[in-house]
């Protein structure tokens, strides 16, 4: 691909690692072979809510071919990335069916499972809390008694004595006082159930603990350091004796974040004698054992003036955690100052509230709370628009936000921060909402209807949260890039090598980005979360490609007898542009050696960073700030559907989506991510739910059988649109868009529902049971004489 | 559930063209077979039940989940998998189209969808995007959003075409 100039990033080069993951080449954690390895099986709580009286490890430990098992007394360290409120195996307390009890490791599958089943467990059954209106009630059972003695960050408020883990509160102007000046006050509540990531990767993770008392972790997992980090603070290793390797990912949507199956492993290896374990969750354990996204109990008070302008918001997002908020705390902060979604809202009152549960763990999903209250907030959007009888699309532009526009936190955005209007705008035309839009379907049982959604969101994360890279030049001038940002998918390594190889003007080809990360050998990274990489990494590849540019500039100077600002990096060499002399690459990487046997200079290689500039707190009681995140990402998308009213069900039949990326980096991975993005979207709009029985505090439907993700007979036909404003302190103006792409299609199909039946659903997902109830509810309400409403 | 020791068996089966051999546990899976005894781990395990199609493998040049069939029932037949389709430098130009039509994310899925869209083209050389959707509606992708996938599989059907009649 190399003579088309070195424009590299723009380009569909082909993915760094596609020909390993279309060859089987491409190795996964359980790829992996380890000499002497040794199975884990973890023994989990039956019950949702219980004291843990007791522990019988004694039985598992006779089953032949068990090597150690290991409980809560053994290790009782705290883990949590943000709210240490877990300890690696339940201690005195169970707090959801699955709820980590003990493990075994054992030299087969078959053996772990039967020394397992044999671990008796005492309980004292206590009532559980199934949902967050019974979490807030003053004598609701406390998921947490000791609430107050975790270990937490300064930007976390749990309350102590309650069920609450965070609570962020956004005041804004005067609430009350614009409330009474408003023509119209519409109220609506929304909810979401808690669904599961869905990786077609399970959960799984190899320890091995040598005799030395190193620990080393191969794991399925989006942030090597991040796991290293929360591993030494957990059981008080250095970090330099632990090292995390991180192999091929398949799938992490946030599920993988921060740390989980590690901790479990390292407990059971530190009693294997330096034998490596390997701890890896069943399909049925990967839906209500390690982690699911947050439930959202959602109620919206809009008031809005004649002219359309919502001028008062009152936003109230009550979180289902479930039983552990360590990282959860963050997805209910973030949901807090961005409650107000794409829009300019002058006087706001929002509250976002983490409730402890007896339920699955709530935690980072794709979207970061985002799509959870775009599904409340666009779809109230929707519901005023056509209550004040304006066209949705146009009372979204009527109150978007914009250059010169200040967001809930008060942060007045500039031009940098992407174009929401024209997304809506392409979006609304491309899907069709601009023209009339009689029902070509007549009076037939199939309706068709048209909706659509915008989007925003920031990366969630410490404000110094930093990537970093290494760059080294080989003998013959090709270029090794190191890094420890994850790829999981999302094309990382091939957008790290295109800006090397434009920065430095080489052949795509002559990039390699061949280190899996490892935290021995490859530098730091926070965590791949947040839409954070191609903008972060981005950035440290351009700072580390400028130090190896003015090192071989530099070298060039010597060999060329002339000053380093004069010559310039050409493909494949040095050139003086004056003389039109030049010195290949291949003669200064490793430095230069004159004629007469002397040498200059040396092996060309840099290590840069980045962290974001100029982040400031919010406020703590109004979370008031005026720059609270690095950056914000807006979009929108459209959805056309068909109902059919017979049976209720609906089908997606064509999305349309519209992002302000900044930079196209790569076209075709770009498209990817968002086609991926929307059918994930899909996927929960239409059809996920995790299905607790209140019973007995199970998940009903923990099989992919029972628990149906989006196939390629769901998938809609998709077109994806991006606008390229800049962004300021992206790479080359990018942005990031990964998690974006899912936000808004729930709600835009449950517009397109109004669009098409007059009726709106306000809970996820929209099943053909919910809009058939739905549709009947309105036939009886004509019936009973309200013709016309 | 059998533990530790099962019944024994002897098999002969035709492995990405090598004849193999092997005395296992009746009750062992075909995905376990290929992936712990020949370390030919490009079939991956995503649910153990039959709904994900992360395992596919052709027998006899079907598409099969393997790990819902024993070792046992390849005895005497012949299994493909992704390691035995094509390399690098000569990818099967169905691998091609996988690179060039970015048909590829986190990759777990994609050993499967090829050789189930393998199997498909086995049959049905020229299908349509419905034909080739309805397919693959046993192959789970979290990825993709399915599109590039099949635009993959029709570019691999194109090309395959081609290279018949070349
Ligand atoms: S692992 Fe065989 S179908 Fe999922
Ligand atoms: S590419 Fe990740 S599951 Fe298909």
């Amino acid at each position: 691909m190399s003579g088309q100039g070195y424009d590299w990033v723009g380009q569909d080069v082909e993915r760094v690692d596609a020909v390993d993951k279309v060859t089987g080449a491409a190795r996964y954690t359980a790829d992996l072979k380890f000499p002497r390895l040794l199975h884990a099986a973890v023994v989990r709580s039956s019950l949702p809510h219980a004291r843990l009286l007791h522990v019988d490890l004694g039985p598992a430990l006779s089953v032949p071919g068990v090597k150690a098992a290991v409980c809560g007394r053994d290790v009782p360290f705290h883990v949590g990335i943000y709210l240490k409120d877990q300890t690696v195996f339940a201690c005195d307390r169970v707090r959801y069916v699955g709820d980590p009890v003990a493990a075994v490791a054992a030299e087969s599958p078959e053996a772990a499972a039967e020394a397992a089943s044999r671990i008796a467990i005492d309980y004292e059954p206590l009532e559980p809390v199934f949902d967050v209106e019974r979490g807030l009630e003053p004598d609701a059972p406390r998921v947490h008694p000791e609430l107050g003695r975790y270990e937490c960050v300064p930007w976390i408020t749990p309350e102590p004595g309650t069920n609450v883990c965070n609570h962020l509160k956004v005041r804004k102007g005067d609430f009350d006082a614009a409330l009474k000046r408003c023509a119209h006050v519409i109220e609506n509540r929304f909810a979401v159930p808690q669904v599961q990531h869905v990786p077609l990767e399970p959960h799984v993770s190899v320890a091995r603990v040598d005799l030395a008392g190193r620990v080393e972790i191969h794991t399925s997992a989006q942030s090597p350091f991040t796991v290293r980090h929360l591993l030494c603070a957990c059981f008080g290793f250095k970090h330099a004796d632990v090292r995390v390797i991180v192999p091929h990912v398949g799938g992490g949507f946030g599920g993988k974040a921060g740390i989980n199956l590690e901790p479990i492993a390292t407990a059971l290896a530190l009693r294997c004698d330096g034998r490596p374990v390997r701890v890896a969750v069943d399909r049925s354990e990967e839906f209500y054992a390690v982690v699911v996204r947050q439930g959202l109990q959602a109620s919206l008070t809009s008031g809005v003036d004649e002219n359309g302008r919502v001028i008062a918001q009152k936003m109230r997002y009550v979180w289902d955690c479930g039983a552990y908020g360590g990282y959860g705390v963050n997805v209910v902060r973030a949901a807090g100052y961005t409650c107000g979604g794409a829009y300019a809202f002058d006087h706001v009152q929002g509250d976002s509230i983490g409730v402890y549960t007896n339920r699955p763990i709530g935690s980072a999903y794709r979207g970061f709370g985002m799509q959870e209250i775009h599904w409340a907030l666009e779809s109230q959007m929707d519901a005023v628009a056509r209550e004040i009888g304006m066209d949705p699309v146009e009372f979204r532009l009527r109150n978007c936000l914009g250059p010169g526009k200040a967001t809930v936190t008060g942060q007045v955005l500039d031009e940098s921060a992407g174009d929401v209007a024209t997304c809506i705008r392409k979006v609304a035309c491309g899907i069709g909402l601009d023209v009339d839009r009689t029902d070509p379907s007549g009076g037939g049982p199939i309706r068709r209807g048209r909706g659509m959604a915008c989007a925003v969101k920031a990366p969630a994360m410490p404000n110094d949260a930093a990537s970093s890279v290494i760059l080294k030049f080989c003998e013959d001038a090709t270029l090794e890039l190191s890094l420890s940002g994850v790829d999981i998918g999302q094309g990382l390594r091939t957008v790290a090598a295109q800006y090397a190889a434009q920065a430095l003007k080489l052949p795509i080809e002559s990039v390699r980005v061949h280190n899996l990360p490892d935290t021995h050998l490859s530098p730091y990274d926070w965590q791949t979360v947040a839409s954070r990489q191609t903008w972060a990494t981005g950035n440290a590849v351009l700072r580390a490609a400028e130090d190896c540019k003015r090192q071989l500039l530099e070298t060039a100077a010597s060999a060329l007898g002339r000053p380093a600002d004069a010559l310039e990096l050409d493909a494949g060499c040095v050139r003086d542009p004056d003389s039109g002399r030049s010195v290949p690459l291949d003669r200064l990487v490793m430095g230069y050696l004159f004629e007469d046997g002397h040498a200059v200079g040396g092996p060309v290689a840099a290590c840069a960073h980045f962290v974001p500039e100029g982040l400031l707190f919010l406020d703590p009681e109004t979370s008031q700030s005026k720059k609270p995140v690095a950056k914000w990402t807006f979009g929108a998308q459209g959805v056309e559907i068909s109902v059919d009213t017979r049976t209720g069900e609906i089908r997606v039949d064509r999305v349309v989506a519209c992002y302000d990326v900044g930079k196209v980096v790569h076209p075709s991975l770009i498209r990817g991510q968002t086609f991926g993005g929307i059918v994930q979207g899909l996927g929960t709009g239409l059809m996920e739910e995790l299905v607790l029985d209140r019973t007995s505090g199970r998940i009903a439907n923990a099989t992919l059988a029972d628990y149906k993700i989006p196939s390629s007979l769901d998938a809609p036909r998709m077109e994806a649109g991006f606008l390229e404003t800049p962004q300021a302190d992206g790479p080359l103006g990018a942005r990031g868009v990964g998690e974006h792409t899912m936000i808004p299609t729930p709600a835009a199909i449950a517009n397109a529902l109004v669009d098409a039946c007059g009726v709106r659903v306000h809970s996820m997902p929209l099943t053909a049971e919910k809009v058939l109830a739905a549709l009947d509810a309105r036939e009886a309400g004509r019936e009973g004489g309200h013709r016309g409403s | 559930m059998t533990t530790q020791t099962g019944e024994q068996i002897s098999i002969r089966v035709t492995v990405n063209g090598r004849v193999e051999t092997a005395e296992l546990r009746a009750d062992r899976s075909l995905l376990e077979w290929l992936r712990e005894d020949l370390d030919l781990t490009g079939a991956k395990l995503g649910c153990n039940e039959g709904e994900c199609g992360a395992c596919v493998v052709l027998l006899d040049g079907r598409p099969v989940n393997s790990c819902l069939v024993l070792a046992a029932e390849a005895d005497g037949r012949e299994v493909l998998t992704i390691e035995g389709l094509g390399r690098a430098g000569a990818l099967h130009p169905l691998q091609q189209a996988f690179v060039d039509r970015a048909a590829v994310q986190c990759g777990f899925c994609t050993p499967g969808m090829i050789l189930c869209a393998l199997g498909l083209l086995g049959e049905n050389p020229d299908p349509s995007p419905d034909e080739i959707r309805r397919a693959l509606a046993g192959n789970l992708c979290r990825c993709t959003g399915y599109q590039q996938i099949v635009e993959a599989v029709l570019d691999g059907a194109g090309r395959m075409r081609e290279g018949a009649r070349t």
